[in-house]
């Protein structure tokens, strides 16, 4: 290291650091850091990228943005809506939109940033869910995960509901007969959020206050210790060659992570800079200024508000009046229930699994979604489930571009909503078992290399050649089922984890876990070596 | 950022790995001799362990440069374009100029971004030539004998503190803290006022008793908008929904009072025929030869129940499909909706519609207090 010097430019500042922090010993520990390669890893990247986006964005947009529901009479530059008596917020994003160069395209990147944003945190837990990566130690980054996905839906809501048009007053007003719905203290939610009664004056000034101030800091703090918790315990990696659970193989963090996350941003920036330039979202102007008696019909949220849409609207309409007082079903079951399956069950999971599988190790690999078919069906259910809410969220588009009738639409989805993810258990858990049974074919008879032999007798057959090195590896990943005790012994006594309601819960759902799982293993040696040299013409007919 | 890849005795921290590779403690170790695939399959960096064949790097060295000039004529052309051309003739105003304006800064913003990352991702996977490189996972977990002394060190504090042998400064302090956490709940308080019987009134009731003090039997019904009152003649046939609101509401109250006022009195006048009328009980002559008049704050949560179906009657919330049945108190038919809509009780006064009372119940979505 002696002959080289860095550039003084370089050196100058480090020294600087270093000697009031000490700060060199961090960077030689990590310069060098290994993050594995897979195309999946990216997800949770497009989520950072977007949300510093969204800062970005936000911050320009808050120069203009006038949060009040001060009554104006609009003159500006956007003729249709000339001498329209609005509120100054949304004049103000009319102004941002016709009169501030670079505004509409600032509004636009920054709405694509949100939803954009929302769908790689979705696609980054999927990702995460179904690989099991968020087994110990990873359990704290999954909850910070689930939390950040709940809070970026408050934050996207909130953000939406600030330029004051008709669409956006329509999803306030649904949030307030919410809220009001509320048992006991509904209504008085209901009056000190709106600060009096809907709509007031009040609720854009307190909406820009989270929307820009308290729910982005947060979201910061989670952001930072999300990825602070990822550095610390290294990213997981998938089961490939070189990678296990004590070492992690890939590129140095400096340079070649380090470029390549960067070009990410890049891209990222760029993509959304082209949506912002030619697609379109969210034209309020067409909208109009909020009016609570008018409404357009084909009323759609952000996509991730969509499943709690599509609960309300597929809701019966159960009220309970007695002794006084309302409780209304109707709207509080769809508000709670469904996501609170969702985020509830998806944040106990790794607990859940762990004390059924009894298993508390570290994991460092990840799993392949055949190999934990459990997990993978379940996590199938939760995608069906969520996506048939998403769907019934627009059944009055469905029906109209179908030309089905909406009640049948919406009877469908109450139906399906409960059916769809049953069946999606089913299906997936029998293609997890299936390719499991196709890993245990490769590894044990080879893999098909299309040359056809003839015996002396003249009996044709395709000589399997084994595995690739890297593919077995792979296959071989995966951990056998372990034999667990007998829930009693022979003479019925318990065995220790087995023992009252809990734990006879406990051993009936590691059955159900482990009951048909499919071995994978490499055969005995003697028939292994032949095929593993490949070179005798062994032949496999089946 | 804690000290995660702290060196273990032996190991040399990140060691590269060239040509054939040393078996790593660790690592699987299946006959690697034997395998079907060259050495590295890892994506990119493609020229990894490689020498760089001199011409070929070269060659990809003149792409990603032609990539980052690309970028850099798209930053310079976006700000070009913003101080030259986008402010001409008075600067950007109206739709016309926010669309072309829109369509060049952010076409080449776009343009500088993506030439900027498709060069650094060529150079990345063609000309950087780090290795793959091995690093050890430590234990997460601290060895024994920390946990020991933190345990201890822990301890010992708590008892130099006396903070478990004093039991009465433990608790006071308890004490003193728990009214501090309900203070700012306290605090909260003036974010709105109470609900009261706010829910359970509209305008209408007010409207009605201004013109009940002037001696007329109720208040005229205008068409939202327009301010036009309603005559009865004005419906000769049945057709289609008109959104009505009590005449004067904007006269009557502050400015920043009218639009929460609308948005509880805002009701629709419906000419249902009259031999398919079929009036509740106890309302049959709330309405005016087969003109009735519901709220239009849906039930469910609120919206406005604004899509009316001529030949079948219904009155359709757009929102989450709510229908009530017109001829039949605005009944439920179908969607979430728990309860029909309120009806508004009219009647005639010198040809024109008028309401004579408020909502006999309160408007819009259910709440606890309801009953």
């Amino acid at each position: 290291m002696s002959e080289a010097t860095a550039p003084k430019a370089v050196e100058a500042p480090l020294t600087f650091l270093d000697d009031r922090l000490g700060s060199t010993t961090f960077f030689k520990r990590n310069m060098k850091k290994v993050f594995p390669d897979h195309w999946s890893f990216m997800l949770g990247e497009i989520a950072l990228y977007s949300f510093i986006i969204l800062l970005l964005t936000g911050t320009f947009l808050t120069l203009w943005f006038k949060p009040s529901m001060g009554e104006v009479v609009y003159n500006g530059s956007y003729t249709h809506l000339r001498g329209v008596t609005m509120s100054e917020a949304y004049a103000s994003t009319l102004h941002i939109s016709f009169d501030v160069r670079g505004g509409l395209l600032m509004r636009q990147i920054h709405h694509w940033a949100a939803v954009l944003f929302m769908a790689a945190i979705l696609a980054h837990m999927l990702r995460v869910f179904f690989t099991g990566a968020y087994r110990k130690p990873r359990e704290l980054n999954w909850l910070i995960g689930i939390g950040m996905f709940t809070l970026g839906m408050l934050e996207g809501l909130f953000g939406y509901s600030l330029p004051d048009d008709l669409l956006s007053g329509t999803g306030l007003r649904i949030t307030q007969g919410v809220a009001e719905s509320i048992p006991v203290v509904g209504t008085y939610l209901y009056m000190f959020l709106f600060g009096g009664e809907f709509p007031g004056q009040d609720i854009v000034p307190r909406l820009y206050m989270l929307h820009i101030l308290l729910i982005p800091g947060l979201l910061l703090g989670m952001v930072t210790a999300h990825m602070m918790i990822m550095w610390v315990q290294k990213h997981t990696a998938m089961p490939v060659k070189n990678q296990t659970e004590h070492q992690v193989y890939g590129y140095p963090f400096y340079p070649v992570f380090m470029a390549k996350t960067g070009a990410y941003f890049l891209f990222t920036f760029g993509v959304l800079a082209l949506l912002g330039a030619f697609a379109q979202i969210n034209p309020i102007w067409l909208f109009g200024p909020y009016d609570p008696g008018a409404i357009s019909s084909g009323s759609q949220p952000d996509w991730y508000m969509g499943p709690l849409e599509g609960a309300l609207r597929i809701m019966p309409n159960w009220e309970i009046t007695a002794l006084g007082h309302t409780l209304s079903l109707n709207v509080l079951i769809p508000a709670l229930v469904p996501l609170g399956i969702i985020f509830g069950g998806a944040a106990a999971w790794p607990w859940v699994e762990a004390w059924v599988t009894g298993d508390r190790r570290h994991h460092h690999v990840n799993t392949r979604p055949r190999n934990a078919p459990v997990r993978t069906a379940t996590g199938m259910a939760a995608v069906a489930f969520y996506g048939l809410l998403w769907l019934a969220g627009a059944n009055d588009i469905l029906a109209d571009k179908f030309h089905i009738s909406l009640f049948a639409t919406t009877w469908f989805f109450r139906v399906m909503v409960f059916v769809g993810p049953f069946l999606a258990f089913i299906i997936t858990k029998r293609i997890c078992l299936g390719l499991q049974r196709k890993d245990a074919d490769v590894i044990g008879h080879g893999v098909e290399s299309g040359v056809i032999m003839m015996s002396p007798e003249g009996k044709f057959s395709e000589r399997h050649e084994p595995a690739r090195d890297e593919e077995k590896q792979v296959i071989l990943s995966k951990e056998n089922a372990r034999l667990q005790p007998p829930a009693r012994d022979a003479r019925g006594i318990p065995a220790p984890g087995a023992k009252g309601p809990l734990g006879h819960l406990r051993a009936r759902l590691n059955r159900a876990w482990t009951f048909d799982d499919i071995p994978v293993e490499e055969h005995g040696h003697g028939e292994q070596e032949e095929i593993e040299g490949g070179r005798t013409s062994q032949e496999i007919s089946h | 950022m804690s000290d995660d890849n702290k060196e273990t005795a032996g190991s040399t921290g990140p060691h590269e790995q060239g040509g054939r590779r040393e078996r790593v403690i660790g690592t699987p170790s299946p006959a690697r001799e034997k395998a079907l695939l060259a050495e590295d399959d890892i994506s990119a960096p493609a020229g990894v362990g490689e020498q760089l064949d001199e011409r070929s790097a070269k060659r990809a060295e003149r792409i990603v440069a032609a990539f980052f000039l690309l970028a850099f004529l798209a930053s310079v052309v976006f700000i070009a374009y913003f101080i030259g051309w986008s402010g001409r003739d008075g600067g950007m105003h109206g739709v016309t100029d926010a669309r072309e304006t829109n369509f060049w800064l952010g076409g080449t913003m776009a343009l500088a971004f993506l030439a900027m990352a498709v060069g650094v991702t060529i150079w990345v996977r063609r000309l950087m030539t780090s290795k793959p490189i091995v690093q050890e996972r430590h234990e997460l977990a601290a060895d024994e004998a920390s946990r020991a002394a933190f345990n201890r060190d822990f301890l010992e504090g708590a008892q130099d503190s006396g903070i478990t042998k004093r039991p009465l400064l433990r608790r006071t302090l308890l004490l003193a803290a728990a009214p501090l956490g309900l203070a700012p709940l306290v605090l909260l308080r003036d974010l709105g006022p109470l609900p009261e019987k706010k829910l359970r009134h509209t305008f209408w009731g007010e409207a009605v008793k201004l013109a009940q003090a002037q001696g007329k039997k109720g208040v005229r019904l205008v068409v939202d908008g327009t301010n036009r009152p309603l005559k009865v003649s004005d419906f000769a046939t049945p057709g289609s929904m008109i959104t009505v609101l009590p005449e004067g509401i904007e006269e009557h109250l502050p400015e920043d009072q009218v639009l929460t006022q609308v948005a509880k009195a805002v009701t629709i006048l419906i000419n249902v025929p009259q031999e398919q009328f079929k009036p509740a009980k106890g309302r049959e002559n709330w309405h005016v030869n087969g003109v009735v008049a519901y709220s239009k704050v849906c039930t469910h949560v609120g919206c406005p129940a604004a899509l009316y179906e001529q030949t079948t009657h219904h009155i359709l919330c757009p929102c989450h499909q709510s229908t009530f049945d017109a001829t039949d108190a605005a009944k439920v038919i179908f969607g979430p909706a728990a309860r029909p809509l309120p009806q508004l009780p009219l009647s005639v006064e010198d040809g024109y519609i008028i309401a004579t009372s408020d909502y006999h119940e309160p408007i819009g979505p259910s709440f606890w207090e309801r009953g």
